[in-house]
């Protein structure tokens, strides 16, 4: 083999003298006796037992029949479990537990028949199937310096022959034309949805929505709430079955906590919500998870999406994470008949932050 | 008939009928109320107050403070509950061994007949939520798909799904649920322990906590059915990207390993 | 094709042959007359493969793309891309009733309804994770042995798009269940769209078909997961594989094996027996890793509702490391003059997260620009032997690690007792700081296995004898290595760093120098300077020191 590939691309245009003089060793003129590092070549093959000894041959025949007809019968076995074994049985397999028998079956033995189809070829492989080393040499990617030059004369004869460059105005249309078109894809794709208006400003809260327990599905009064309790709720008038449930819960849902009076230390949060009862909104104003892991010793409520902690003691200011305002704070208030509601819509927006905003 | 409708106006029925009734409450009270029972119950539970009192002093006053008004290191014990004393000590975080970020469960302490005692005197402070009943929390009279909608609306943020549990702030935590007795689960929504936010009947009902502990019963024991296979824990991705990395992977890289290695060659006589 | 030209002479060759030939014959025949087959078959049945085992990581991914469709195809059988609302009332209990996507529906029936649905599910989305984990390695390995070097660049960014698509296709598909986790995710993504400067509101809007989370968002991820990357992807792989044909492979260097030839086993039959056996038993692997381990359980999850949220709520581990990013960010948020907000909380991660992957897809070319290397490569480097490459590979990593260590942060601090605001700051810190002490821990042991390389060659290897010599000097026996092994470990190339040139022309003159081509000398410098290589033995060293007193 040589050792020598000064250059193998027929366009290098490098200067040469920073790189490496191929694989010589700086000793180009020692002769591969003198050389200590030169390359002996391929080893010489050595045989493997089942090359030498038909019995072993005979027995690495047998392994991989064996892995075949295994295959062969674990299918046979699959196919069986899929009729026998009801969907909804459920096993105890240690040390996996509780888990389903069909699924169990039809994996197991779907999985052993490919894996035995594959561990006999490739014993096969490599067992009786030559294992003599070969040789192919490599060609250099790049084309030689006629066909290149070929190439770029066809080329040029191509173009020239368009009169692609003498007719500037059939060029400049065209070119016009083709950047144009796309368009009607562009325009095609405004009715994938609806202009934004100021549908992210405003929620189903409005002035006088009483406040519903998510739980019980009824009106909360305040002397339902201790202190230290924690109520998921939203607007009334939303229903689960309703066509926008989603869309509309996805910005209205609220969390309820109470605190001592005298633990809030934001006098507005204080005024907006009532007997010390505050009301949130529960999307995280950083990417809109409920951040309803409330800590009621500390008043801190952090999102377990990506830990934005607001300290619902002091406005919901953010103190800890990514989120970059505080979650938007409902006015609440009881109404004559003793109930918690609404006096409007949060002040901003609820839930993610977005360009308009402000 | 008549002759009663005649005397109903005597100017004595008035009396008699009083006196009739009177005996009548009178004599339905001696059968129907334990007269004995009470008395006896009521110095049986003075007795527990009074139990509960000494191991009190003993194993938590230094902390709460004698008479458990609250002292420099725990909060104030009166009108926490007996369910509160009954989750606290019953699940071993209280006693605390140490102060931290919470108190974490261990072992319990006391034996059952003594936290009761505990429980007793605690109660004995101020009013506060009750040890339940047992039927209050019988997974088997919940509905379980119910059940799971409330879990996920007010306790899966901090305790996951499945109840693995997960991460507070600060190096709190929400415990994991996983096999946790239906009783605890109970009183820790009614009593709110530590950071959780409690779960009065007011806003999540006795019918409401029953589902989420039939919920809980479902999905998150070791008798759960996990019909998949092995469960990784229930924690999400996480384990599922890790057991990718290792065992996954391990077992195809095993493969190519056995694949590329060179077949054994005859020995070299 | 020649075959017209060649006709007579096989008519000429063959006459006795004629009408009796073997069936199988007589299609190939049919084949060639028509597509040219003999052509193709005549270059490659024979192709060499070199054999080792992580030239076999490549195929993991190909054979778990290959199950990705077979199951994906079973999987939409039964799945229904519909947001519209349903009331559960199949087979599973705890969901007995529930309101619910018929998105999550369908899903819960391909797990209780259909016999083999939970497994052909599980095998898809474990042989996700694992085509994933495989793409990761298989890159690991063609960036540490510098194999994505000249001519193989184009192949290489053939390679990357494939995982920025894969990582998509996985984003897009476990979305698709609609369960209270994934959905989480397209919240995530809305969020991120809206943060958007100037036409977020209005992408979003486009996207979702209105206000998240809508009715549309499913059905159009859904054709996204399953026809157009997908699609993408097939293009991909199959421009991937001709390359790696035209190419033919890397192979480690040793004996023999040079940069003008390969050395391995020929595609008939070896090759079809061991790749083909391989794809049987990833297969096989995967298909039994779904039988026993349970994969994204939707039906433990619930139906998904903006209102409501689980802890451990994580995406799958691919994207690990932008939730990462996500969740390290501090809180910045700007309103600009004129009343608009800028939420760096998300952008910042949004922009780093593609600069992350692309920083991978554009190393090649920074590296050739560098190194001023403009010839083929055939031979794959040991890793050590390019020490800078190396370490900003593993520097690479470490902010990946950091980063995916950040993105499970709330794990970690349940189960190593820590706080998740302390994982946070290590995170946050670690970022920036990780990286680099890698980088130069990882130069410096690299610098380390060059220097014990050459001592290798010079002075053999050590045996453990110890000898004592007539005058009382104990000395340990090495023992010279052999022929093949002295020429592995030589056989690498050593260029010197770029220069330059002088300050000053031959007139004393001042030569303007480009500060560009200053900034590539330097960095040239850090790739071949003295703090990257050791230099290699040279003949006469060796010479020096094996003629002269034996063993030392």
């Amino acid at each position: 083999m040589s050792t020598h590939n000064d250059d193998n691309t027929p366009h290098d245009e490098t200067p040469g003298e920073h790189l490496p003089e191929g694989r010589g060793h700086g000793a180009g003129e020692l002769s591969p006796a003198d050389d200590p590092f030169a390359d002996p070549g391929l080893p010489a093959h050595e045989h493997r037992r089942q090359d030498i000894d038909e019995r072993a041959a005979q027995r690495s025949e047998r392994t991989v029949a064996l892995l075949f007809t295994v295959s062969v019968l674990a299918t046979i076995g699959f196919i069986a479990s899929y009729v026998a074994i009801p969907i909804d049985r459920i096993v105890y397999i240690w040390p996996f537990g509780h888990v389903s028998g069909l699924n169990f079956a039809l994996g197991l033995t779907l999985g052993l028949a490919l894996f035995c189809i594959g561990a006999g070829a490739v014993h096969w492989a490599r067992t009786l199937m030559s294992d003599e080393e070969m040789v192919d040499e490599r060609h250099p990617v790049a084309a030689s310096e006629e066909v290149r030059a070929q190439v770029f004369e066809d080329f040029r004869q191509g173009v020239a022959e368009s009169q692609f460059g003498r007719r500037k105005l059939v060029r400049n249309t065209m070119f016009g034309a083709l950047a144009l078109v796309p368009l009607s894809g562009v325009v095609l794709l405004r009715d994938l949805g609806p202009l934004p208006h100021d549908k992210l400003r405003h929620s189903r809260w409005k002035e006088g929505s009483l406040v519903i327990n998510e739980s019980t599905q009824t009106p909360l009064r305040p002397e339902d709430i201790p202190v230290g309790a924690l109520v998921q709720a939203m607007p009334e008038g939303l229903d689960p079955h309703d066509e926008d449930f989603q869309v509309e819960i996805a910005k209205a849902a609220v969390m309820l906590v109470r605190l001592e009076p005298e633990d809030i230390k934001d006098q507005r949060s204080a005024d907006w919500g009532h007997e010390g009862i505050l009301c949130y909104s529960k999307i995280c104003t950083h990417i809109g998870c409920p951040a309803t892991l409330y800590e009621q010793q500390t008043h801190h409520a952090l999102c377990p999406c990506h830990q934005s902690t607001f300290d619902l003691a002091d406005g919901a200011r953010v103190i800890f994470g990514p989120a970059g305002h505080p979650l938007p704070q409902l006015r609440i208030t009881v109404n004559e008949d003793g109930y918690l509601a609404a006096l409007g819509d949060f002040e901003e927006p609820p839930g993610p932050s977005f360009w308009e905003r402000g | 008939m008549k002759k009663l409708s005649v005397r109903r106006r005597h100017p004595l029925a008035a009396f008699v009928v009083l006196l009739l009734a009177l005996a009548a409450t009178g004599g339905l009270y001696a059968t129907l109320a334990p007269a004995d029972e009470a008395q006896a119950e009521t110095s049986a539970q003075s007795l527990a107050i009074e139990e509960g009192k000494r191991l009190y002093e003993v194993g938590c006053s230094s902390c709460h403070g004698r008479g458990a008004q609250g002292g420099s290191d725990g909060p104030s014990l009166v009108g926490v509950g007996a369910a509160s004393v009954d989750f606290q000590v019953g699940t071993g975080r209280m006693p605390m061994a140490q102060t931290g970020p919470q108190a974490p469960e261990k072992p319990a302490v006391y034996t059952q007949a003594e936290i009761d005692q505990l429980a007793a005197y605690i109660a004995s402070l101020g009013p506060g939520p009750n040890v339940p009943e047992e039927s209050a929390y019988d997974p088997a009279r919940g509905d379980a798909a119910r059940g799971g909608e409330l879990f996920r609306s007010n306790c899966s943020q901090c305790h996951n799904f499945v109840g693995s549990g997960g991460a507070l702030t600060n190096g709190k935590e929400a415990p994991s649920l996983r096999d946790v007795e239906p009783r605890y689960i109970f009183e820790a929504m009614l009593t709110g322990p530590q950071n959780m936010p409690s779960f009065p009947d007011t806003t999540l009902t006795e019918q409401d906590k029953l589902d989420i502990i039939a919920w809980l019963d479902e999905v998150a024991t070791s008798e759960s059915p996990s019909p998949g296979g092995f469960s990784l824990g229930g924690y999400g991705p996480v384990g599922e990207g890790l057991f990718a990395w290792t065992f996954g992977i391990g077992a195809l890289i095993a493969v190519a390993v056995w694949i590329g290695a060179r077949s054994t060659k005859a020995r070299k006589s | 094709m020649s075959t017209a030209t060649e006709s007579p002479k096989t008519t000429a060759d063959a006459p006795k042959n004629r009408g009796k030939a073997p069936a199988g014959e007589r299609v190939a025949d049919w084949a060639d007359g028509r597509l040219g087959i003999y052509s193709l078959a005549k270059a490659n049945m024979r192709k060499i493969f070199p054999d080792h085992w992580s030239f076999l990581l490549g195929e993991i991914c190909l054979y778990s793309f290959v199950i990705l469709i077979l199951t994906g195809v079973y999987l939409t059988l039964f799945f229904v891309p519909s947001m519209a609302e349903v009331e559960y009332h199949g087979s599973f209990e705890p969901m007995q009733g529930l309101l619910m996507s018929e998105a999550y529906a369908s899903a819960l029936d391909i797990n209780f309804e259909v016999r083999g649905g939970l497994l052909v599910r599980q095998i898809h989305h474990w042989a996700a994770l694992i085509f994933v984990v495989g793409i990761f390695l298989h890159m690991f390995r063609v960036f540490f042995t510098g194999a994505f070097r000249k001519p193989r660049e184009v192949n290489w960014l053939f390679g990357f798009l494939l995982l920025v698509l894969a990582i998509f296709t996985g984003l897009t598909g476990y979305s698709l269940p609609d369960d209270s986790l994934s959905g989480i995710g397209i919240r995530l993504m809305e969020a991120a769209i809206l943060a958007v400067p100037v036409v977020g509101s209005y992408l979003q809007m486009f996207i979702f078909g209105g206000e998240f989370p809508g009715h549309d968002i499913i059905p159009r991820f859904f054709v996204t997961h399953v026809l157009l990357l997908p699609g993408i992807m097939l293009g991909l792989v199959v421009a991937h594989l001709i390359l790696i044909v035209y190419h033919k492979h890397t192979h480690y260097a040793g004996p023999g094996r040079t940069n003008e030839n390969v050395v391995g086993y020929p595609l008939l039959p070896v090759y079809m027996a061991k790749a083909g056996g391989f794809f049987f038993l990833v297969f096989g692997v995967i298909t039994m890793i779904a039988a026993t381990v349970t994969i994204n359980p939707i039906w433990l999850l619930g139906p998904y509702r903006p209102d409501q949220v689980s802890t451990d709520a994580q995406p799958d581990w691919y994207l690990g490391f932008s939730e990462g990013l996500v969740r390290m960010m501090p809180g910045w948020e700007w309103v600009i003059p004129g009343g608009y907000t800028l939420n760096f909380g998300l952008l910042i991660p949004l922009a780093v997260f593609p600069a992350m992957l692309a920083v991978i897809g554009l190393y090649p070319f920074f590296e050739s620009w560098v190194t001023k290397d403009k010839r083929e490569h055939h031979i794959a480097q040991r890793p050590r032997n390019s020490p800078t490459r190396t370490g900003l590979g593993v520097a690479w990593l470490t902010a990946f690690g950091v980063t995916t260590i950040g993105g499970g942060n709330d794990l970690f601090a349940v189960h190593f007792n820590l706080s998740i605001n302390a994982i946070t700051w290590f995170c946050r810190i670690g970022f920036f700081v990780l990286p680099v002490l890698a980088f130069f821990i990882t130069r410096r042991i690299c610098m380390g296995l060059q220097r014990r390389d050459r001592d290798k060659v010079l002075h053999g290897r050590e045996t453990g004898i110890i000898k004592r010599l007539p005058h009382g000097e104990f000395v340990e026996v090495h023992q010279p290595l052999p022929q093949d092994q002295l020429h592995v470990l030589t056989s690498h190339d050593q260029a010197t760093p770029m220069e330059v040139g002088p300050e000053t022309d031959e007139n004393g003159v001042r030569r303007r120098i480009n500060p560009v081509e200053r900034v590539r000398a330097r960095l040239s410098r850090t790739y071949y300077g003295e703090q990257a290589q050791i230099p290699k033995p040279t003949s006469e060293e060796y010479h020096e020191i094996t003629s002269g007193h034996g063993h030392h």
